[in-house]
């Protein structure tokens, strides 16, 4: 694989680095947005249920997931948003007793099937946390660490890698001068941004954030926000949040979930971003959205 | 009068005195209590060290530090062979326990409910309670009586075991205490387990397990009865002629530091036990002196350690 001659021409494709391209938020055209994800759809989700143990924590969940666009998943605690999204990234293959039927499915490969190898699963779909988990140590070691993995030690190359991630986690203008020192220095947002480009050093497809700005002050949460908007273009998002008003503002498309009453996590509405809050088709969506329950 | 109104007074200002003026007398008594009993503890810290320093710094001069013993009723002398010997038989100990310390402590940490799990936490605490002295024979056993006579080598075993459950039990709290999500973020970039384990927990954990490490180092380093089944003792034990004398005789120093650690040593402790009991009144004052350059090397590696600690955790925390 060849990492550094991709990311080299990306770093020109992406215009400068270290400079945050701030989009404003697309919502042209969205109804025929539907339309089209179905055709780009990143990852398909079919009828996936988790279980821990004997519990049921999601049952029978279909979903696609549309390339190059930010899907929010949303709903009350404890109803599996997690839970589905650290499906996606093999995640929960961590905890014990873990069993997973249906499929999740990455550009048209199931990545259960045995044979994949669940490092390249996590290479290609990245992760950002609802803490930030800077590393301990320096800010260069963090975002290297993903790309040291892969096999690439050459300094120089390493050197081109943090700054481009950097830069596309715009955060490269405040720490370029203090490369070396601990990422655990910085500020909660800054060490939020770094483990976003320390996710993007390792040139994944898609981006999972749980939560990713739960933590943060509101700032350092527009920050993020915008950053997912400038990502957008060249990466798949996906977001778990609480904050409805978040995944109204940053998502184009929303997946709305509630537990049933096997206190199993299902799938209740699946669409675009704006018909999920203004004209839901489903009674509990509705209810949830304009905050009656939840 | 309605019953909760009387109750209610009770939570008055103006209610209550001698109740108010009892607890205050009983809060300053249990507090000087507290005191009391936490200056007992120092205080015996403080009475240990200032009559070691009172008892043996008279016999401390550049010789004692820098010559072996001379024979009992000549004047002079020191216990160059006892440091050598206890800083040998340190580094011999740390340098078997800790790679088996630190990897056992892993396994326990993340898999504390496997049988091997639990029986090596079950083992670990066992062997924490083991005499020091069975162990001493245990490896008496093992090595000083297949290999037909004591050593460096033998002691520094006898001091590993001994170091082990600190190890283990020391470098398991410290991994427990790595927030699990550096593990996650680690593992969601696709780092397998192992590595996550060594370049990212390990690192996070490395304070607290070199905290761990030196103090069993330093109970290792005080050790005396394991010490007399296998290190032995050897008061003509001089590292520096040692290497001499095995490059005179066309060894490498490779070879010459095999020769040394395959010779029975002496340590601190060891020393102190047998001067002190020596009819001797210059080998009894000697060994007030052994005992003062014992507690000074325990305290100067304990208090290095906390100080390089200190500044490693400021940097990294920046």
């Amino acid at each position: 694989m060849n990492l550094v001659s991709a990311q080299n021409s990306n770093v020109f494709k992406a215009g400068k680095p270290g400079q945050a391209v701030t989009l404003a938020p697309v919502r042209q055209a969205e109804q025929s947005e539907a339309a089209n994800a179905a055709r780009q759809a990143k990852m398909k989700i079919a009828d996936l249920s988790v279980f821990y143990g004997k519990f049921r924590a999601l049952a029978g969940i279909s979903l696609d997931i549309p390339e190059n666009r930010i899907t929010a998943i949303i709903g009350p605690s404890g109803c599996g948003k997690s839970t589905l999204l650290r499906s996606f990234n093999r995640m929960n293959d961590l905890v014990p007793n873990f069993r997973l039927e249906g499929q999740v499915a990455l550009d048209g490969e199931d990545i259960y099937d045995p044979a994949v190898d669940v490092t390249d699963i996590r290479r290609r779909v990245g992760m950002v946390f609802q803490r930030p988990n800077p590393f301990p140590m320096s800010i260069f070691e963090n975002v290297a660490f993903g790309p040291r993995l892969y096999g690439i030690g050459r300094h120089s190359d390493l050197a081109q890698i943090v700054e481009h991630s950097l830069g596309q986690a715009a955060l490269w203008d405040e720490v370029k001068d203090k490369l070396k020192e601990s990422g655990m220095a910085l500020s909660g947002g800054q060490q939020q941004r770094l483990c976003i480009a320390r996710a993007l050093a390792v040139q994944p497809d898609v981006i999972l954030m749980d939560e990713p700005a739960s933590s943060l002050d509101p700032v350092s949460t527009l920050k993020i926000e915008d950053l997912m908007q400038s990502l957008k273009g060249s990466f798949t998002i996906v977001i778990v949040t609480h904050n409805m008003q978040q995944a109204a503002r940053v998502s184009d498309f929303t997946a709305f979930l509630m537990v049933n009453p096997e206190r199993a996590g299902t799938l209740v509405e699946f669409g675009a971003t704006p018909q999920i809050f203004t004209n839901p088709h489903h009674k509990q969506t509705e209810e949830y959205v304009t905050g009656r329950f939840g | 009068m309605s019953g909760y109104a009387e109750i209610s007074k009770n939570f008055r200002p103006e209610h209550g005195g001698s109740l108010r003026r009892r607890r205050k007398i009983t809060n300053v008594f249990m507090l000087g209590l507290a005191g009391l009993m936490s200056l007992l503890a120092v205080g015996i810290l403080v009475w240990i060290v200032g009559y070691v320093v009172y008892r043996g710094g008279s016999s401390i001069n550049l010789d004692f530090l820098t010559q072996t013993p001379r024979p009992v009723g000549i004047a002079g002398g020191g216990v160059l062979h006892a440091i050598e010997g206890t800083l040998i038989l340190a580094f011999l100990a740390g340098l078997f326990a800790i790679l088996p310390g630190v990897a056992a402590a892993f396994y326990v940490a993340y898999n504390p409910n496997t049988p091997l799990g639990i029986v090596v936490r079950f083992g670990t605490d066992v062997l924490s309670g083991v005499p020091s002295i069975v162990i001493g024979i245990f490896v008496y056993v093992l090595v000083v009586k297949s290999s037909g006579h004591y050593s460096a080598l033998a002691g520094g075993m006898a001091l590993a075991i001994l170091m082990l459950p600190i190890i283990i039990r020391t470098t398991e709290e410290m991994i427990k205490l790595v927030p699990g999500t550096l593990r996650e973020g680690s593992l969601a970039l696709g780092a397998p387990e192992w590595k996550t384990a060594l370049k990212v927990t390990l690192p996070a954990a490395m304070n607290g397990i070199i905290t761990g490490f030196l103090l069993g180092i330093a109970r290792a380093a005080g050790e005396t009865a394991p010490l007399l089944f296998t290190a032995l003792g050897n008061d003509r034990f001089e590292v520096g002629k040692m290497v001499t004398s095995s490059l005179q005789n066309g060894q490498n120093i490779f070879q010459a530091l095999v020769n040394i650690i395959q010779q029975p040593v002496d340590s601190l402790p060891l020393t102190l036990f047998k001067y002190s009991q020596q009819p001797d009144i210059e080998r009894i004052n000697q060994s007030w002196g052994v005992a003062l350059v014992l507690i000074v090397i325990v305290l100067v590696t304990n208090i290095g350690a906390r100080l390089w600690v200190q500044r490693r955790s400021s940097q990294l925390k920046g």
